[in-house]
């Protein structure tokens, strides 16, 4: 996994409440078998005006201009301003995987869904939460400034405004090591197979049934 | 000491290891796998060159794509017109076959949505953690199982170690208390929770349902609370285990038998919140006030009763929900309507893991029974949640009930719950539908989707448009 330490990019703000993943990668796009290749349609139905189709070309397809990824002083951005409760609805793990291959790193929001919000760590990407007046903050600035850069440190946990205004944000300190580390959660765990197995034991023992073996 | 809820005791009794910042290492007991989230997760195995685990701990079987008409399911993998349905399907039989995991596939009559098969094949037990690649794994909650939905590196994660990384939820209690009202079933009384609490209500809680309420319920009403929690934000719905519970499991292909089945049992008598257990939360409804509901917004909490003028956005003093209601009542075309009564439907859905149990196509069954579909409507289905269902369902002549009816009888799978395959809505089209979820496009492209019981899509489906199933009956 890419590390994620210090970040310093363009923000794009997203001023909607509740973004959900369908919204993020509508479900046509989950038929992939692969990790890959989402970026093209994040946001895909707020982004065109028609239905996109997965394995189609986005390059002639027609834009909404007043999307805000569409606006030409947003292009390349990699940090997402967001509003509350962004990423509910589906477990899926494409909406990660939609923003990250968009170049999307960090996404700034006063609150977010509890399962979007785990599956970011786990790909790479850092959601960050802070108090509604602190992201309004963030909107106002980005918005009043073209080309406005956002800076965001993992390491000391920190969100500099366009105007240099610092906001201190909470992050799990396991997952700001794997982070921070480019750890895979996998190798991690795999590291206590003893504990694992010392487990199996104790349990097989006090619930045997659970360890029947499912070919019938 | 106060005592333990029953998620504290499901969690204690899972827990590899507490790590100090407050995330843990627990066991998965199942893990339940279809073709949409385990691809690339098998792809991550493969990569890294590691091994599932313990192969016995997880079930597979293809849902979210599948097709459910005749001709395109009477030749398997090979029938399916869809390239990239296809191309997942084949993808889960041959990872299933590469590393030993037991697959019900396309052409085996257990086939079905996972969450309908875990349980009807005694896989899902009591005291058990369940986990799967779909957010409604909730369902399996009301077996007083720790039961929640995984992003796809969890679902390798677990295939790898058996074990899940975890943040312990708080406790919330949902107490619904009396007796429900004829015609009231277990969707409308999860959609009258989801209303009264929001979508955020239960953001980092396990919620456990309780009361007479749920007591009441048979598992399958069981399972269609559970599996609407995360549509109130939390991941994790419980029911305590009492002998409804252990009556439905006796018996299951998987369910532990002889002395493993006697000494299971005295087991899960313990599956119950201790009576002086804390909750964080404390939610109480009456189930005199829970009426049919249906879902008029893009969001399952836009739900009133079928009685209720449909609110608007004007009447919002909260500016986000002003603007909210203002985006779901243009994306919903209300404009002009006062109730759910005057939206004229275009299609009928029944089925989805959260209403595609035998019961829910029983009483889908009673409602049209001699009746016709309204002639204005462009399609109406039942999707039966897996094979031995839809077997049964055919025992009881339930098919030809819908069949004479108009409506059109289906092949098992996920199918227009979330249009993954040919079956779903058109752009503007309104459809009465007992999923469980009612997003923007979930149901295709510009559809528009209202939440109901089957019982009330069944009506609904003879009216063309809402109406009080309790009313309709009488009729
Ligand atoms: S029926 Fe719908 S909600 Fe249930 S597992 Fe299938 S797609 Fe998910």
């Amino acid at each position: 996994m890419r590390p994620f330490t210090k970040h310093t990019g363009l923000a794009a703000p997203l001023d909607l409440a509740n973004v959900d993943t369908d919204m993020i990668i509508p479900k046509q796009f989950l038929k992939s078998i692969k990790r890959t290749g989402f970026g093209k349609n994040l946001f895909d139905e707020l982004r065109y005006e028609d239905e996109g189709q997965p394995d189609q070309s986005c390059e002639r397809r027609p834009l909404r201009h007043d999307f805000v990824l569409n606006q030409p002083r947003y292009a390349g951005a990699s940090v997402l301003l967001a509003r509350q409760n962004f990423g509910c609805g589906s477990s899926r793990e494409h909406a990660p995987w939609a923003l990250d291959d968009y170049g999307i790193r960090s996404i700034i929001a006063p609150s977010f869904a509890d399962i979007f919000y785990n599956n970011c760590f786990k790909n790479g990407l850092l959601p960050i939460v802070l108090d509604a007046e602190e992201v309004d903050q963030l909107f106002a600035e980005v918005d009043a400034k073209e080309g406005a850069q956002i800076d965001v440190d993992l390491e000391n946990q920190t969100v500099t405004s366009p105007s240099g205004a610092k906001f201190e944000f909470v992050v799990d300190q396991f997952r700001k090591h794997c982070l921070l580390n480019g750890l895979d959660d996998i190798g991690l765990t795999l590291q206590q197979e003893e504990s694992i197995r010392r487990y199996e034991e104790k349990r097989m023992n006090d619930a045997p049934w659970l360890f029947l073996s499912r070919e019938q | 000491m106060a005592g333990k809820t029953l998620y504290d005791k499901l969690w204690d009794s899972h827990l590899v290891q507490q790590r100090d910042d407050g995330s843990a290492l627990i066991y998965i007991d199942l893990q339940l796998l279809h073709e949409v989230t385990s691809p690339q997760a098998f792809e991550g195995l493969r990569l890294a060159g590691r091994k599932p685990w313990r192969t016995s701990a997880s079930l597979a079987t293809p849902d979210h794509n599948v097709p459910t008409t005749k001709h395109e399911r009477i030749s398997g993998v090979d029938g399916i017109e869809d390239p990239v349905s296809k191309i997942q399907v084949t993808t889960l039989d041959e990872n299933c076959n590469e590393f030993g995991i037991t697959e019900f596939n396309m052409k085996d009559i257990r086939q079905g949505i996972v969450h309908v098969v875990g349980p009807e094949q005694g896989a899902t037990l009591p005291g058990m953690t369940v986990v799967c690649g779909d957010s409604h794994t909730s369902t399996h909650g009301a077996f007083g199982a720790l039961a929640h939905g995984i992003g796809t590196s969890e679902v390798e994660h677990v295939l790898a170690t058996q074990c899940l990384v975890q943040k312990k939820s708080r406790n919330m209690l949902v107490r619904v208390d009396g007796e429900l009202s004829p015609w009231v079933s277990a969707k409308d009384v999860v959609l009258a929770i989801i209303g009264a609490i929001g979508t955020a209500g239960g953001t980092g809680y396990a919620i456990e349902f309780g009361g007479t309420g749920i007591q009441s319920l048979s598992m399958e009403g069981r399972m269609t609370v559970c599996n609407m929690a995360i549509e109130a934000g939390a991941r994790v719905g419980l029911i305590a285990v009492d002998d409804t519970t252990i009556e439905y499991v006796k018996n299951r292909p998987y369910a532990p038998k002889g002395e493993h089945w006697d000494m299971a049992v005295a087991a899960w008598q313990d599956l119950v919140s201790d009576k002086d257990a804390q909750f964080d939360e404390v939610v109480v409804i009456k189930s005199e006030d829970i009426k049919p509901q249906v879902t008029w917004g893009t969001s399952p909490e836009m739900v009133i009763a079928i009685d209720e003028a449909i609110p608007r956005p004007e009447d919002q003093i909260d500016p986000v929900k002003k603007e909210g209601y203002a985006r779901a009542w243009k994306y919903m075309g209300l404009e002009g309507k006062t109730t759910l009564a005057d939206v004229t439907l275009d299609r009928v859905f029944i089925g989805s893991c959260t209403n595609s149990r035998i019961e829910d196509l029983r009483i889908a069954a009673e409602v049209v029974k001699g009746r016709k579909v309204a002639s204005s409507l462009k399609q109406a289905i039942v999707v039966p949640g897996s094979g031995l269902v839809k077997a049964q369902a055919e025992k009881e002549g339930l098919h030809e009930i819908f069949e004479a009816a108009g409506l059109e009888w289906r092949e098992p799978g996920c199918s227009m719950c979330l249009a993954m395959n040919a079956d779903k809505l058109g752009n503007g089209e309104h459809c009465a539908s007992t999923s469980n979820r009612n997003f923007e496009g979930r149901q295709g492209f510009g559809g528009r989707t209202h939440l109901v019981s089957p019982a009330m899509a069944a009506a609904a489906a003879i009216a063309g448009h809402f109406v009080d199933v309790s009313e309709f009956v009488k009729h």
